[in-house]
């Protein structure tokens, strides 16, 4: 993932927004992002922080939530959580499928909700 | 006074911007590209090999190899003439648009006719992610089972094309190849199916005139 474009992008959904509510400081935004992004949240807040300096973004707190990835098995239909550092194996823990799942969470990443004033 | 505003606004719909971008790259140097996809061993590299060395001086092309954590594969391929860049994906289960574009950095997209992408040996994730390729291009192989196309709908619906490898072993294994095609064709009528053999050559005429018509097309 490039952690600047996503920065880049973050901050001008902000201003959008800020400017909608009429706030002009940032206190906080809140991210969302599913673990099939890898997103690197030290990436983001460093690249956030960095690009705000100077704006009504500036000093906000950046809220970075991950979404774990959860695949419902073809097999059986159970949904389930592969283990993290095995995303290339992914047997189901109720019948041992390991192909055809379909990804139910994990794709995810949007800006959540922002407090501003 | 502070007010908490629910936004619930996408970032960046962030592979698919990026994807948009390398889509009219490889429109702009009439370079076809597809993405080859298929679960680890089904012979995605072994039919680059074949594929590199039997169109030498016809068509000109190169590949990005994605890999977990080593450089096998971009080796194998180098091997044989062609350029290979690796990424390396520490890990991560499938390629992403960013990826790719990083990848360009060293390629002549102007010196191309196809450029290749192996994806992570995977079939649930690479599915997931748009890298502006002209087709996905899905690789199985007889020893996994011709259950296997209505087991991943996912890949063999947005496919455009199904490589059935290693029919050398038919004799050996209880693989319906007519079984498989027709679970394939059903989610996806204009699926092209080719049967192949990387060991003894068996099939890959058809393969190579599908790329040939794919690489004319691009360039009309
Ligand atoms: N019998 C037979 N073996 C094959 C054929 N094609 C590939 N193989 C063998 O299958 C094994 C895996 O092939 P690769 O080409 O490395 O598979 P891959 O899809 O690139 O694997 P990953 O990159 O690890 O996902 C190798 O030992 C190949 O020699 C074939 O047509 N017939
Ligand atoms: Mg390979
Ligand atoms: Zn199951």
């Amino acid at each position: 993932m490039h952690e600047a474009a996503i920065a880049q992008s973050l901050i001008e959904i902000i201003q959008q927004e800020m400017a909608k509510a009429k706030a002009t400081r940032l206190l906080s935004a809140t991210v969302v992002h599913g673990r099939l992004t890898n997103l690197v949240p030290e990436a983001l807040s460093f690249a956030f922080e960095a690009m705000t300096m100077d704006t009504p973004l500036a000093g906000a707190t950046l809220h970075l939530r991950q979404v774990p990835l959860v695949v419902r098995c073809f097999g059986c239909g159970e949904e389930f959580t592969p283990e993290d550092d095995n995303l290339l194996l992914m047997p189901c823990p109720k019948c041992g499928e390991e192909f055809g799942h379909t990804v139910v969470t994990g794709k995810e990443l949007y800006l959540e909700t922002i407090e501003a004033e | 006074m502070a007010t908490e505003i629910p936004v619930v606004r996408n970032i960046l719909e962030a592979n698919d911007r990026i994807a948009d971008q390398l889509r009219k790259l490889f429109a702009a140097h009439k370079v076809f590209v597809p993405n080859l996809i298929s679960s680890p061993g089904a012979g995605k590299t072994t039919l680059l090999e074949r594929t590199l060395t039997d169109l030498k001086g016809e068509l000109r092309m190169a590949v990005i190899e994605g890999d977990v954590t080593t450089d096998n594969d971009a080796r194998r391929v180098a091997a044989t003439g062609a350029k290979a860049v690796q990424i390396e994906t520490d890990g991560g289960c499938h390629l992403n648009g960013s990826m790719i574009l990083e990848a360009l950095a060293s390629l002549d997209l102007s010196e191309l006719d196809i450029l290749f992408i192996e994806n992570v040996g995977n079939l649930v994730c690479p599915v997931e992610f748009d890298l502006g390729e002209d087709c996905k291009v899905g690789l199985l192989s007889v020893t996994e089972g011709d259950d296997k196309p209505e087991k991943y709908p996912q890949l063999f619906t947005v496919g455009k094309a199904m490589v059935l490898n290693k029919v050398d072993l038919l004799p050996y294994v209880d693989f319906d190849v007519e079984r498989a095609t027709r679970g394939a064709r059903a989610l996806n009528p204009g699926l092209e199916v080719f049967s192949v053999s990387c060991r003894n050559g068996d099939g890959l005429g058809a393969w190579y005139d599908w790329l040939r018509a794919a690489v004319a097309a691009k360039k009309a």
